[in-house]
């Protein structure tokens, strides 16, 4: 099946980003395709490349983005949502006269309409959140 | 349809809400904290066993070992790993999250 | 219900709304989805239940709090063709509201009437 998924959350503070990608990993490792995680609310705080997590935890964001290069993936952040909290990436930086981007690699800044989309092409649509 | 709930049944209304609204037949996965709503002998267990009767109830077993629950899981509900979640929502025709 | 979307038949979709506004950012941004995605013709509806009946509640005045009033976009569907909102009846009354207190028309619902309503649904939005 293509499985799309919502991530309202961001990385660490709520489990909703865990929960997604142990979910991607089995659906992947079950066959499945996932068409595009979708990061909304907080959650577009998964697609920032300024983590330092500690060394002895998993790095979120990292193995978003490895989990995308292996497999392709489509992680998209909602750029509505991601310019209220400061993720860019560097057209976006340029465009709005910031002077850094911290976009993660893997990750892209897209609008709303890549949700919907999400909902209407895959057979199933899961929210992860608080 | 499958009902995930990934919230306390102490602190939170979401698995009450969510049994409000599931119907006969359907099934409902607590994840995250939700789990807790799987253990024995607390407040909301009767309740849990009571919607036993209408709906199929999941708990996901890496959230409840991680919570150290899970040998005092009710009889009946039943668990699942990841994969076991990818399942369910494969095998309903859509998935909503009581947040 | 659909199990595939072939040649373009719309889709149901749902908004669950249980969060009241001002107090975090879920209704706002629920609602910007919903304006965004009313672009795509799908069969959209909005669920408010819990405290989200709070969110079309009249006489919301944000002034003191400097924060926006989004409010009146709610009175804004109507042009998107979002017309199918749904008010949880139980969730009115515990909080002593009646449809005379809303900004929008709506339609009032049982449990059970919500009940059905989703489960007629392709895909379910919470946030």
């Amino acid at each position: 099946m293509k499985l799309s998924l919502l991530v309202n959350e961001g990385p660490y503070t709520h489990e909703a980003s865990d929960t997604a990608f142990q979910f991607a990993k089995a659906a992947l490792a079950k066959g499945h395709e996932i068409f595009r995680v979708f990061f909304y609310h907080d959650g577009v705080n998964n697609g920032t490349r300024l983590t330092v997590p500690p060394q002895d935890d998993r790095n979120i964001v990292k193995r978003w983005s490895e989990l995308a290069a292996q497999h392709k993936l489509d992680l998209v952040v909602c750029i509505a949502a991601a310019q209220r909290r400061g993720i860019m990436d560097a057209a976006e930086a340029k465009r709005h006269g910031k002077d850094a981007n911290n976009i993660a690699p893997g990750f892209r800044v897209s609008g709303l309409g890549q949700l919907i989309e999400a909902g209407i092409q895959a057979d199933r649509l899961v929210v992860f959140g608080d | 349809m499958l009902h995930t709930v990934n919230k306390s049944p102490f602190e939170h209304k979401a698995l009450e809400t969510c049994l409000r609204f599931a119907r006969q037949g359907s099934a409902v996965l607590l994840i995250e904290d939700g789990v807790y709503a799987a253990a024995r002998d607390t407040a909301v267990s009767k309740q849990v066993q009571e919607a036993l009767k209408s709906v199929s109830i999941y708990a996901l077993k890496p959230d409840l070992e991680a919570r150290g629950m899970q040998n005092r899981v009710i009889d009946g509900v039943r668990l699942v790993d990841y994969e076991g979640f990818v399942d369910l929502v494969v095998e309903h025709n859509a998935v909503q999250s009581w947040l | 219900m659909t199990e595939e979307n072939a040649g373009g038949v719309a889709k149901k979709f749902l908004y669950v709304n249980r969060r009241a506004p001002y107090g975090s950012i879920y209704a706002l941004e629920s609602l910007e989805v919903v304006l965004i995605g009313a672009a795509f013709e799908q069969d959209v509806s909005l669920a408010f239940l819990g405290d989200g009946v709070y969110q079309l509640t009249k006489g919301q005045d944000t002034k003191g709090l400097e924060v926006k009033n989004f409010s009146p976009t709610f009175r804004a569907l109507e042009d998107y063709d979002v017309t199918k909102l749904y008010v949880e009846k139980e969730a009115l009354e515990a909080r002593g509201l009646s449809e005379a207190d809303l900004v929008v028309p709506v339609e009032v619902v049982s449990t059970e009437r919500m009940a059905e309503i989703m489960e007629e649904q392709d895909v379910i939005l919470s946030f």
